[in-house]
């Protein structure tokens, strides 16, 4: 028995509104309520909604036989429970039939992988618990902020405690190897690796309306054709897109929810595959080989690369700037600052930015609120300006705190210098009352008295240092 | 081929960008093979570059009564006599000088000296009207005496010198727009200008426009139709390495430079606004407007009034070597222009390496990604712009990488190609 593994990613980031550098220092609420809400109500509803209907049909006709599986970003989460509080209960209902396993990622969608483990890990266990508490499952399986991993990544999450990880099955990390097998990491191989069928993912995600495609139109018959022609060895095939791919991407009128609702149907009748989800396919595939990815790979563009998102100078300036305020904020407890934090983070600020798009805008246009990625740059850094002003007034720098001890130090030194030099007076004050006391000749004294005299010198001298 | 252009000044005398202009283009004509061309200005000086053109100056050729009756083609054009106040596109010396001047000018008569040549000043003066009218005459003379398969006149003081030339001589005429008097009067249109540019669209078989948004003005402002109207973006002539000095800093603060005629095309005033919002956020920077021009005294007022005279500097007019030498002094260069045809310093910034912020209404706005693009208006995005880029290091290290190539590729041949193809479509 084969197996088809259907993934859905749902992300909406906290869009920015226009920050001036002149709210800087004044004005700590960063977001575009208006475009985040129509935005949000509007993907709920074209989308969402109606393709959780589609899968709650499915699973009424096919029970148990079918399985689907999300991952819901910490950041989209708390949109929907504010715009649209019943896109959270209608994945409720689909979390109650069994059918649904929901996936761990980190909170923020961010790339904090590729930067630190420590937050990562953080970032990772606040959204388990986000998941637990909306949903009452515990994720076994993370996938990365837009698949993207690395051995290193790969090993990071292991050593949270998933079994397997999602990720793109990448033509130059693969080579001549099939994405249709069960793999693992090369650094820890108890993390088993599901990797995307691209170029099955990409046939529903990105050319399913698409007139001047030669398999235009795509029927669920014709995709269920194509995995029954599979190597008849190939044990499954992971289909991971964007949940807005159904009727947002792909509209309503294109046809994609009809394709989605006939697709497990057609594909029990005609083939032998079975719907599975990824903590099932860990758990009964056993993996064929690892699989060695030294530099990040993700799901995105031709290159599979990070360059959408670190790609130019503008990008890793803004990243290393947001990322050098980990620690202060990690002291910080207040609510709003831990907020901001998530949502400064999400990856799409990165994405705004990126030059990449110059040749083709339509990619990037896609709720991308800025013209320019020089717009999205100065707005997101007078906006991160802000914030760390914030923090710094929250939690007094770590490198001024550190400077504060180094003087305080150098005082408490002196300190004891000083104390040191006065009970040094003092003694030779009183040897000195005695020695005239005994003295008889006049002489003897103005010589004695010149003797203690030196001492004094350099205790002025050294108390006058310890002030500096 | 063979083509006779007519324009209006030439390198090195030069007032505008129309003349720098005229001559990246001849330049770019001949490393495309269209390597005769017969360039006529109202007064060449004798120092031009002539390596790439036969230039023929208009003062130089005899007029004599029986090749043309000038009148008569003038009266067929519907002058308008325009008033003294008309200075189009004035120097700032020559503005200097003309505003002093008062006197009455016989119009329309033409001075012939006693050899029944034609003098030209080559200027933008106050006779200019005249002068166009004088070339006119001698383009056609020009025309009757010359061999040549094109004719292509650019911008409207050229205009009835084509529209002449192609009387005389029937060769098909291309006329290049570099502005339109809406670009320049800020929407009061002199009518004079007016008809005469319109006059030149209108005779023209192909009319070939620097930026779409001049293609547009064109258009709907000339009623001219789209079908006749090609736009070619103008480009930039790459920098000798002895133009690249790099000037030593005397000063630490950061340097935000306009760079043009202070006049109400330019849009100084919105500069001046932004400079005053980013001086209420930062102390190390300050602002340089470097150039002249019939809003200077104004914004001189304004500075003051705004009172950040300590932060905010005049230059005056510069020209040469000065201007490299205040690129390589800044930090940050802008063009806040109401309405810019096709906008030339700002790829001369970038080829110093300084990161641009241009206004949306400009022409060349549309072919640059790596400059930040603001409405003229808005000022507070332009100040955010400035701020943003003195400010945030990712900014002028993303355009010291990026900008100088992407002027670089910018070429005169690639335009020059585009122009070669309309004179194909045109001569058969």
């Amino acid at each position: 028995m084969r197996t088809i593994c259907l993934y859905f990613q749902i992300h909406q980031p906290f869009r920015l509104k226009r920050y001036r550098f002149f709210n800087i220092g004044n004005d700590h609420y960063y977001y575009d309520d208006f475009l985040n809400e129509s935005i949000v109500a509007r993907v709920a509803e074209r989308s969402y909604l109606q393709a959780n209907k589609v899968i709650r049909q499915i699973i009424k006709e096919y029970g148990s036989q079918f399985k689907v599986a999300f991952s819901i970003s910490g950041i989209a989460l708390d949109q929907l429970q504010l715009y649209a509080p019943e896109v959270i209960e209608s994945f409720q209902k689909l979390a109650n039939t069994g059918s649904v396993e929901f996936l761990a990622e980190t909170y923020s969608h961010s790339l904090v992988a590729l930067k630190c483990k420590e937050e990562f890990t953080r970032q990772v266990e606040e959204h388990r618990q986000k998941i637990k508490e909306l949903f009452g499952q515990e994720p076994r399986v993370f996938r990365n902020t837009e698949l993207i991993y690395s051995d290193q990544i790969g090993a990071d999450v292991a050593d949270m405690g998933f079994t397997a990880m999602l990720t793109e099955g990448a033509r130059h990390v693969l080579g001549w190897k099939s994405p249709n097998y069960l793999y693992c990491n090369a650094k820890n191989p108890r993390l088993k690796l599901l990797l995307r069928n691209f170029r099955m993912s990409d046939d529903i995600s990105f050319r399913f309306s698409n007139k001047g495609w030669s398999e235009f139109p795509l029927t669920a018959e014709k995709f269920a054709g194509w995995l029954k022609k599979l190597d008849k060895k190939e044990e499954t095939v992971n289909i991971f897109i964007d949940y807005e791919t159904f009727g947002e991407h792909q509209w309503m009128e294109s046809g994609i929810f009809e394709f989605l609702t006939a697709l497990p149907g057609v594909i029990y009748r005609n083939t032998n595959f079975s719907f599975k989800t990824p903590s099932e396919i860990a758990a009964n595939l056993l993996p064929i080989s690892t699989i060695n990815v030294p530099y990040p790979i993700s799901w995105a563009d031709e290159e599979r690369d990070l360059t959408a998102w670190l790609g130019n100078e503008l990008q890793v300036d803004a990243f290393n700037k947001l990322y050098s305020l980990t620690d202060m904020v990690n002291t910080i407890s207040d609510e709003k600052i831990r907020k901001d934090w998530k949502y400064l983070q999400a990856s799409d600020h990165f994405y705004f930015m990126s030059t990449k798009f110059f040749s083709d805008g339509a990619s990037q246009a896609y709720f991308n609120p800025y013209e320019t990625p020089y717009e999205a740059y100065i707005n997101y850094m007078n906006v991160l300006s802000d914030f760390s002003i914030r923090v710094n007034a929250l939690a007094p720098g770590i490198a001024a705190s550190d400077e504060i001890a180094g003087l305080t130090q150098v005082i408490a030194e002196k300190d004891a210098l000083i104390s040191k030099y006065e009970s040094e007076l003092k003694r030779m004050r009183s040897t000195k009352t005695k020695i005239e006391s005994v003295s008889k000749s006049p002489a003897k004294v103005s010589a004695k008295s010149r003797k203690t005299a030196s001492p004094k010198k350099e205790k002025t001298k050294s108390t006058k240092a310890g002030k500096k | 081929m063979r083509v006779l252009m007519f324009g209006w000044e030439f390198p090195p005398h030069i007032s505008g960008g129309l003349g720098t202009a005229c001559y990246g283009l001849t330049k770019g004509l001949h490393s495309v093979g269209v390597n005769d061309i017969i360039f006529v200005v109202p007064k060449a000086y004798g120092d031009e570059d002539s390596s790439k053109v036969n230039i023929i100056d208009a003062g130089e050729v005899v007029i004599s009564d029986r090749i043309i009756d000038y009148r008569t083609f003038f009266q067929q054009m519907r002058f308008i006599e325009v008033g003294t106040a008309l200075r189009p596109y004035s120097s700032p010396e020559e503005y200097e000088k003309l505003s002093l001047e008062d006197q009455e000018r016989s119009k329309y008569l033409i001075q012939s000296s006693f050899s029944g040549k034609l003098s030209f000043s080559g200027g933008y003066g106050e006779n200019l009207f005249q002068e166009i009218a004088n070339y006119a005459a001698v383009a056609s003379i020009i025309a009757y005496q010359q061999k040549f398969d094109v004719i292509h006149a650019h911008d409207w003081l050229a205009y009835p010198a084509g529209i002449a030339a192609k009387l005389i001589s029937g060769k098909p005429l291309v006329v290049h727009v570099h502005a339109t008097d809406f670009d320049r009067s800020g929407g009061s249109v002199n009518p004079g200008v007016y008809e005469i540019e319109k006059a030149g669209m209108e005779a023209a078989d192909k009319v070939i426009a620097v930026s779409n948004l001049t293609r547009n003005i064109i258009i709907e402002k000339y009623g001219i139709h789209p079908d006749k109207v090609v736009t070619v973006h103008n480009a930039v002539e790459p920098l000798t390495n002895l133009e690249l000095h790099k000037s030593e800093r005397t000063i630490n603060d950061k340097i935000v430079t306009f760079l043009g005629r202070v006049t109400l095309q330019k849009g100084p005033e919105y500069f001046i606004e932004a400079a005053h919002l980013v001086l209420q956020k930062m102390r190390n920077v300050r602002f340089v407007m470097a150039g002249s021009g019939d809003m200077l005294n104004r914004m001189i007022w304004r500075v003051a009034a705004l009172k950040i005279g300590s932060r905010f500097h005049f230059t005056g007019f510069l020209k040469g070597d000065d201007v490299h030498h205040m690129f390589s002094l800044s930090d940050v260069y802008v063009m806040p222009s109401i309405s810019e045809p096709f906008g030339i310093s700002p790829l001369e910034a970038m080829q110093s390496n300084v990161p641009v912020i241009i206004s949306r209404q400009s022409g060349v706005s549309e072919i640059l990604q790596h400059a930040i693009k603001v409405d003229f208006w808005d000022t507070h995005a332009m100040a955010d712009a400035i701020y943003g880029i003195l400010k945030y290091e990712g900014l002028p290290r993303m355009f010291k990488l990026h900008a100088k190539d992407e002027v670089d590729n910018l070429k005169w041949e690639h335009a020059a190609e585009k122009v070669k193809d309309i004179y194909h479509s045109i001569i058969n």
